[in-house]
């Protein structure tokens, strides 16, 4: 680092101009204020740059999504399912919900880190929309998620993944499964807002997201399990999000489930965005 | 968008705000005149930070009034904010991105548009001599540059109060003076400057009105000089060559200069205060004039003096002297 920071130094040491410095601050003509979408898209602009200067952080939406889909289709498939192939059908739109819903953690975990660093004060003193700063990451979030579901779509297709609806089936699954990680991200930002280290907050969403990936319809149908599981099973969101792309990458258009996931996409912005906002506010 | 008028750039009275168990800022009372450089002397924990980031709208005072040009910030937060910019204590720029990226996400942010927020980033750039490392990674940067790319992020709104939260701490004597210029361009445009620092020559270079705060409150307010002269003009520091004649050196300066004189751990080093009376200038020959007639005295003595010097009191003396008087005043009321 030293090495970069001798090769940056000017050879004619700079000295501030007084009239440069005041042609810069000269009042111009200022511009109106940006609106809340303009705002959120150059956050969101913002989230991309990162991703371009830091691309290691893209190892959990790429490597940890072929680590998954392998693991568990050699795994369980001849026990489950009697061949791998067949169990393949069954497990893949399930093990690309869970792996996004897991990726959905490091927003709050870079919310955390983010809002630890001085540029968050600069954001937070600017004429702006004041949730564009979160949507903006959130948005730039939209892009992990995207990419993670199409290396698993990317893998599923290799290893021998047949989904009935075709193309339309499989984008639209992905659109849904976007749709609810986007809304879901708002508690782990909720939780990226109050806990104190990047570490709690990993430990807290591990605590809420094994439970709730593992206890659904993921791995095998519910229809084995005692009953007090099954009534977990039956309530949690993650089964209703996995039914619903299920469906849809079948080509069956379940409008039921699928209304049942956007419903509880609004619910969960509306209530932890709202608290989200609330805590930024105060911070 | 500059105007000229008598609204204080800040006035605040009785601000508090409470963490936990301690009162970071215990009722503090300033009225910052606009168009010039006010510095916040105080050392670390004495509020300075806490007090900017409410002024600032990031922290919502406990109690108190906080106006910035007549503005409320709690109820006019995002009016204030149109007014503000905000260089705190740790780097307010992603350092992650580069220069160039820094500043035009920030044109964004205020609204310009693409094409005129790369312009406006490049003339900073330039105003700022950080062109040829635009395309760095700040985190990249020399303390000094990212102290300035930091300073330009601030002045992309032309704001008209700038907060530069103890700007030259960490950083070597030439950044340190490169900052002081951009500050002093700063305020030749208008822009009111609250500056915080814990080094008393710094605000005595630059700000025309230094408040010295401890415990989150103002402890003294005046000009430079008026609060240098209020603890005295100076200290005189001597080495001898010989310990065995610091008894009567000792009662040579006490004699001339008419002060107890402090007796140092090394056993050549003696210090004494020069006191002063009077107006700024000549409180300030009175103190050299003191400090040298001493010197001839010691001399016409016999006594060999290796090292002498008249220092500035320093922030340690002005602050301990200050707090001093503020607690044997509050004894005896």
């Amino acid at each position: 680092m030293s090495a970069t920071t001798e090769n940056l130094a000017p050879a004619v040491p700079y000295t501030p101009a007084l009239e440069s410095i005041g042609a810069v601050m000269a009042p111009g003509d200022r511009p109106p204020r940006p609106s809340a979408l303009s705002a959120s898209i150059t956050f969101g602009w913002r989230a991309m740059l990162k991703i371009k200067h830091v691309p290691e952080q893209l190892f959990d939406v790429t490597a940890f999504p072929i680590m998954m889909t392998l693991m568990f289709t050699y795994l369980f498939g001849g026990a489950l399912a009697g061949s791998t192939g067949d169990y393949l059908q069954y497990l893949l739109p399930g093990i690309m919900v869970m792996s996004v819903v897991m990726t959905t953690m490091y927003t709050g975990v870079s919310v955390n880190t983010d809002i630890a660093k001085g540029v968050f004060d600069r954001f937070r003193t600017l004429p702006i929309w004041r949730p564009a700063a979160l949507v903006g990451n959130l948005l730039g979030d939209l892009l992990r998620y995207v990419l993670a579901s199409t290396t698993i779509i990317i893998v599923g297709l290799i290893m021998g993944f047949r989904p009935a609806g075709g193309v339309v089936g499989v984008l639209a699954g992905i659109a849904l499964l976007v749709v609810f990680s986007f809304a879901f991200s708002w508690i782990w930002t909720m939780f990226g807002l109050f806990l104190r280290s990047e570490k709690s907050v990993m430990g807290v969403s591990m605590l809420f997201q094994f439970p709730l990936t593992f206890l659904s319809n993921v791995f095998v149908e519910p229809t084995t399990m005692p009953g007090w599981l099954q009534a977990f099973v039956n309530v949690n969101p993650i089964t209703h999000v996995v039914s619903g792309v299920r469906d849809l990458m079948a080509g069956n258009w379940d409008t039921g489930e699928i209304t049942w996931v956007l419903i509880s996409c609004v619910i969960m912005t509306a209530v932890f965005g709202t608290i989200t906002m609330r805590l930024y506010n105060r911070k | 968008m500059i105007q000229r008028d008598t609204t204080p750039a800040i006035e605040t009275s009785g601000l508090v705000k409470v963490f936990g168990t301690t009162r970071a800022v215990d009722g503090l009372d300033l009225t910052v005149p606009a168009g010039s450089v006010y510095g916040v002397l105080g050392p670390n924990g004495a509020g300075k930070t806490t007090a900017v980031r409410m002024l600032a709208t990031l922290l919502r005072p406990d109690a108190g009034e906080a106006r910035v040009f007549g503005l409320d910030v709690v109820r006019k937060a995002d009016a204030v904010r149109g007014m503000v910019s905000l260089t705190g204590q740790y780097a307010s720029v992603d350092e992650d991105m580069t220069g160039a990226e820094n500043l035009i996400l920030l044109g964004r942010l205020l609204g310009y548009r693409k094409p005129e927020a790369r312009v406006r980033a490049w003339q900073l750039l330039e105003a700022f001599g950080l062109t040829d490392a635009a395309d760095r990674q700040v985190k990249n940067y020399s303390g000094g540059m990212r102290r300035r790319v930091d300073i330009a992020a601030s002045i992309l709104n032309t704001p008209r109060l700038l907060f530069l939260d103890e700007p030259t701490t960490g950083l070597d004597p030439r950044s340190r003076n490169q900052v002081w210029d951009i500050i002093r361009a700063v305020v030749a445009q208008g822009t009111t400057v609250l500056l915080t620092t814990q080094y008393l020559d710094e605000a005595d270079h630059l700000a025309g009105r230094i408040a010295v705060i401890d415990a989150g409150r103002v402890i003294a307010e005046g000009t430079p000089g008026e609060l240098k002269s209020s603890i005295g003009a100076g200290t005189v520091h001597l080495r001898l060559r010989d310990a065995g004649q610091r008894g009567e050196a000792e009662r040579v300066l006490a004699r001339v200069l008419k002060v107890s004189v402090q007796l140092d751990a090394d056993p050549v080093a003696l210090t004494a205060r020069v006191s002063g009376a009077g107006s700024d200038v000549e409180m300030d020959r009175g103190a050299a004039e003191q400090a040298s007639r001493a010197l001839s005295e010691l001399a016409a003595a016999g006594i060999v003096v290796d090292e002498f010097s008249l220092g500035q009191p320093s922030l340690d003396e002005v602050f301990l002297a200050l707090t001093d008087r503020r607690a044997s005043a509050e004894e005896a009321a």
